[in-house]
């Protein structure tokens, strides 16, 4: 909170100084080279600089798992977009985080036909291997627990994703591989 | 010898994906060079017309009624005369619960999506086109991804495609979640970077869309069908319907059938051909209840409909919606008010929350089938559903009926 309230007058200063170097100043120490690169590769093919909001988000997302209120407003201000307009673009898409996730985000299918077939069960399940509720992170930081909607395999019902990678035909047992959890072991 | 199955003939068993070079072996991109070096605009426009084609992204308008509408901006002599962009979308956010069909077009024969939209963007002289692909789809965003490069570097897209003087880039942009995003005036505002809020229509996006520039938004099957319908012929495609639609559709089934798969079948094949032999029938110890014919806001169908063709207008007249094609079945072991409240859930949590008969209507509708469910329901709760949803449109119906 102090450090939050120390960044906020410290800018309000020195966007009194000198608007534009302040705003290099901040952008600098916020976003790294690589990611402004491949901001302004966006902004390169797009008409206005806030038209890439989403895809630098996502940008931004990937080099740090999550977007905090730093990266948030650093954003912002290189997008000359209000870092209020943006957070309501960034709280509107689900899959921008704007709080801190594990290494990997279980997103547990809890559509119709994954319901049908036994989501509930396997939720509980996940719960008590991993310790965790829905939105919520595993001591280890290893996993965040979402539940997703519908992933678009339903032929292959219960599904979920870790990570980048789709599973298929869940049964508890299958979760347990693949989450590498040995034998009823508490998280 | 022209398959009958045109979406899926490239696609085997074990769902490789297909690359450019079995692709062009297979007649692959021999449509789209043709059209651009041969067929005026016009041209196209009539064929895709005269084959009677309805978009397969769930609502069934006329896909070249829905072309028509842009404008051409030609001189007296039929040059194009251009006054800016126009822009092609493939709506690639496939979000619909029970629905799985455009995830197995992109993931098993990329150049197909990728030959319609060269065709499709040729008819309305759009020069920048967007596959807007949902952010889950990883591998087919990739594998598009690569399929574009392919075609950039045998000049398929880009400048003077095919040697003609043709211009156009094909972007794929990943979404970042929203089920409203599958809306196409939600989809624009979501490609402009904002918040994906629909908006009334008119102006039409054929007039105002990404930019305010004209732009047509498709579904992925919907320019995979343009491929076909230009390589051969709208006589052709009309042959491959056996009910009142013409061409072929996949169809799916997911829940507790023995053999839940998605298929493609000529446009008007029996529901219960669909369930019982393509899906292998109900697992045993399970009796099939009831049906969603077409995703999850799609309204509930039940056995006496099981001879109906799956059609737009047949499945319209039963009162529900062919939306997808792709169904959700209820089994007897299933509560059908549980089931109910799952897909009020899902669009309750999905709603983008500008109007207030969806964003307050909604979550309270859930709340009184969950009162219901658990043994708390009072005869009132009938009309405060009733109350609730009938703004709401189709998934109000689900919900009431």
């Amino acid at each position: 909170m102090n450090q939050s309230t120390k960044t906020n007058s410290t800018k309000k200063e020195s966007t009194e100084n000198d608007n534009s170097q302040a705003n290099a100043r901040t952008i600098s120490s916020i976003l790294t080279a690589p990611e402004l690169a491949e901001i302004d590769h966006e902004i390169s093919h797009a008409p206005t600089r806030s038209a890439v909001a989403i895809d630098a988000l996502k940008i931004v997302q990937k080099h740090h798992g999550w977007v905090s209120d730093e990266s948030l407003s650093g954003l912002a201000d290189y997008l000359d977009m209000s870092t209020a307009e943006l957070d309501g673009i960034a709280t509107f898409y689900s899959l921008i985080y704007r709080k801190p996730v594990g290494e990997k985000v279980i997103s547990l299918c809890n559509s119709v036909t994954c319901w049908i077939k036994g989501y509930a069960q396997l939720e509980k399940h996940i719960s008590r291997q991993l310790g965790v509720g829905l939105g919520e992170t595993t001591t280890d930081n290893r996993y965040t627990f979402l539940p997703a909607p519908c992933l678009g395999a339903c032929d292959r019902a219960p599904v979920m994703m870790v990570g980048e990678e789709t599973h298929l035909d869940l049964t508890p047992e299958k979760i347990n591989q693949i989450l590498e959890i040995k034998g009823g072991q508490q998280g | 010898m022209i398959s009958k199955l045109p979406l899926t003939q490239n696609i085997n068993a074990a769902r490789d994906p297909v690359n450019l070079e079995a692709y062009e072996a297979n007649h692959g991109y021999q449509a789209a060079r043709k059209a651009v070096l041969e067929m005026s605009p016009d041209d196209c426009l009539q064929v895709v017309k005269d084959s009677g084609l309805r978009g397969r992204g769930g609502a069934g308008f006329p896909t070249g009624m829905k072309w028509s509408f842009v404008p051409m901006n030609t001189d007296s002599q039929g040059n194009n005369v251009s006054d800016g962009h126009k822009y092609l979308i493939c709506n690639a956010d496939e979000m619909e619960p029970g629905t799985f069909k455009d995830r197995l077009l992109m993931e098993c024969d990329p150049h197909q999506l990728i030959e319609g939209m060269i065709l499709s963007a040729w008819t309305i002289q759009a020069d920048v086109a967007y596959i807007f692909i949902r952010h889950e789809y990883h591998f087919a965003s990739k594998l598009l991804q690569d399929a574009i490069d392919a075609c950039y570097a045998k000049g398929y897209l880009g400048k003077d495609i095919f040697g003609s003087d043709f211009n156009l880039e094909l972007y794929v942009h990943s979404s970042a979640g929203r089920y409203i995003c599958g809306e196409e005036t939600a989809l624009i505002s979501s490609l402009e970077g904002k918040r994906a809020n629909p908006r009334a229509k008119p102006p039409f996006p054929q007039i105002s869309g990404l930019w305010g520039r004209p732009t047509i938004v498709n579904n992925v099957e919907t320019l995979c069908n343009i491929t076909h319908i230009i390589r051969n012929g709208a006589q052709w495609y009309k042959t491959l319907g056996i009910g009142q639609d013409h061409g072929t559709k996949l169809f799916g089934v997911s829940g507790r059938v023995k053999n839940p798969g998605c298929w493609e079948l000529p446009m008007g094949t029996p529901i219960r051909e669909l369930i019982e032999q393509h899906a292998g029938g109900m697992q045993d110890g399970y009796k099939l209840r009831g049906f969603l014919p077409g995703g999850a806001s799609t309204d509930f169908l039940v056995e006496e409909h099981l001879d109906l063709a799956m059609d737009y207008d047949v499945i319209g007249k039963a009162g529900s919606r062919l939306g997808t094609g792709t169904m959700i079945i209820l089994d007897d072991k299933t509560c059908p008010v549980g089931m109910t409240k799952n897909l009020v859930e899902f669009f309750a949590q999905e709603s983008c929350g500008f109007c207030t008969p969806c964003r307050d209507g909604l979550p309270w509708s859930a709340q009184v089938l969950d009162d219901i469910e658990s043994g708390n329901g009072i005869p009132a709760d009938l009309n405060t559903l009733q109350n609730q949803v009938r703004f709401i449109g189709a998934i109000g119906n689900t919900i009431v009926l």
